[in-house]
């Protein structure tokens, strides 16, 4: 195994070109487990901790750009809070403070898991994902960049380098159920935005996420609504009953915090 | 690989596998054997140390990727023979029985006394959860949490 440590943007796009067999490794929290546990072993590791260009956030004409290496610990504790406060609801309840303050959302994207806290969040702010090679860089919503489980729509030179959204300013939450308040895989989740329409997305629910929505004055109908858009699976956590169910109650009471 | 890095205040270098964790070379390389290895995936917490200056597992930061930067185990807390306040808080408070948890728990203790001098029993809860303890029942750890906040 080799580590390649690239300290600028354009270094690691020309060594991911080089090497497009080469696995990014950001916070480590998903890499380092499967490295651990003998359940990768790749011949090589690009390491993007000492590229600044993938850090923190910037603002463009309205726009943020969340680079890539953003933590769940500087979404919650920093001004992030209020512009994107689903996100940093999500963001709260990831694992521990010790995978938050480690943990990216890029890494979330690159493992592209149904159960990845940060899409849903995303997705009702209707964000898209900024992928960068030597050839250029391009956008894709984060609904389309999610193709499968644990698959996305990264080309083998790829990184993924940003998230770009224009923060709505809708009132919105994020939910998620699971058997503690820490370390906890979602049995479900699900963001819920509202301005002129109604957003939501869910995760641990279908194989990628979907963004569903509807006229603000369809409210009623639209815990159904979400329900239905759903695919959920039985596995340990919890069954394909039960997370239909949960989503229906929990876009009922999303919708009383984000309509209140 | 040839790793170099600030552990405790001093230089340190090791050479690495590439694939390995730092709390492998912490352990196995550096003679820093305080962080314990149990999950190795990021969930009991036993391995916590400070990476440039922010609470992490070091199970899941690559060795290679810690070249060049600083760490904090729980043998740099104590000032020579006298041990960190909140290490003699978990003594005093009876908070240790196999002590398989504790280099993790005082870690993180310590970062969150560092951050918040005076946190609620919420506060402690939250800095903790990414902390598992099989023996105590955690209520001996909070009085320890509680009494090093006190001195
Ligand atoms: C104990 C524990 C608890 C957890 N709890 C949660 C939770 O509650 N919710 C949740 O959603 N997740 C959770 N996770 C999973 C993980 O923390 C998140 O998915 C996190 O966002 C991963 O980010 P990272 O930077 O650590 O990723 P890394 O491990 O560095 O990378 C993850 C994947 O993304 C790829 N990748 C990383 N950066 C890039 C890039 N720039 N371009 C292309 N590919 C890239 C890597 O190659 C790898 O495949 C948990 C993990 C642990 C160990
Ligand atoms: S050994 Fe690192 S968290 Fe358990
Ligand atoms: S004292 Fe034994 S695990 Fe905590």
């Amino acid at each position: 195994m080799d580590v390649l440590t690239p300290t600028t943007l354009v270094e690691a796009l020309r060594l991911k070109a080089e090497h497009p067999d080469a696995w990014a490794i950001q916070g480590g929290t998903d890499l380092m487990v499967a490295l651990n546990f003998d359940r990768a072993r790749p011949e090589r590791v690009l390491n993007l901790n000492e590229v600044r260009e993938l850090r923190g956030f910037t603002r463009q004409n309205g726009s943020l750009r969340l680079a890539s290496g953003l933590t769940y610990a500087e979404i919650e504790h920093g001004e992030l809070r209020d512009e994107l406060p689903a996100l940093a609801e999500a963001s709260r309840t990831v694992g521990s403070p010790q995978i938050r303050n480690r943990g990216t959302i890029g890494g979330n994207l690159g493992t592209a898991s149904p159960a990845g806290d940060a899409i849903p969040p995303l997705a009702v702010e209707r964000a898209e994902v900024e992928c960068a090679s030597v050839r250029g860089t391009r956008r894709v919503p984060v609904t389309d960049f999610i193709t499968g489980v644990k698959r996305n729509a990264l080309e083998q030179d790829e990184l993924i380098t940003a998230v770009w959204l224009s923060p709505s300013r809708a009132p919105q939450t994020f939910m998620k159920i699971g058997p503690r308040n820490a370390m906890v895989i979602a049995v479900v989740s699900l963001a819920v935005a509202a301005d002129d329409e109604l957003r939501a997305c869910f995760g641990s629910a279908a194989p990628r996420p979907v963004l569903v929505t509807a006229p603000r004055d369809e409210a009623s109908s639209f815990p159904e609504r979400v329900a239905e858009a759903a695919a959920p699976i039985d596995d340990v956590r919890g069954s394909e009953r039960y997370r239909r169910h949960a989503l229906r109650v929990l876009t009922e009471r999303a919708l009383k915090r984000v309509l209140a | 690989m040839r790793v170099s890095l600030t552990i405790n205040g001093e230089r340190h270098e090791a050479d690495c596998w590439e694939g390995e964790s730092l709390l492998f070379a912490l352990r196995e390389k550096l003679g820093f054997p305080g962080s314990k290895n149990a999950c190795e995936q990021g969930e009991c917490g036993s391995c916590s140390v400070l990476y440039d200056g922010t609470l992490v597992c070091a199970c899941l930061v690559l060795a290679a990727q810690a070249d060049g930067h600083e760490v904090t185990t729980v043998e740099g807390l104590a000032e020579g023979e006298e041990l960190h306040p909140v290490q003699q808080a978990f003594v005093d408070a009876g908070a240790v029985q196999c002590g398989f948890c504790t280099p993790g728990l005082v870690v993180a203790t310590a970062d969150l006394l560092r951050r918040s001098p005076d946190p609620s029993d919420d506060e402690i809860r939250e800095a903790l959860s990414g902390n598992l303890c099989r023996c105590t029942g955690y209520a001996k750890i909070f009085d320890a949490v509680r009494a090093a906040a006190r001195s």
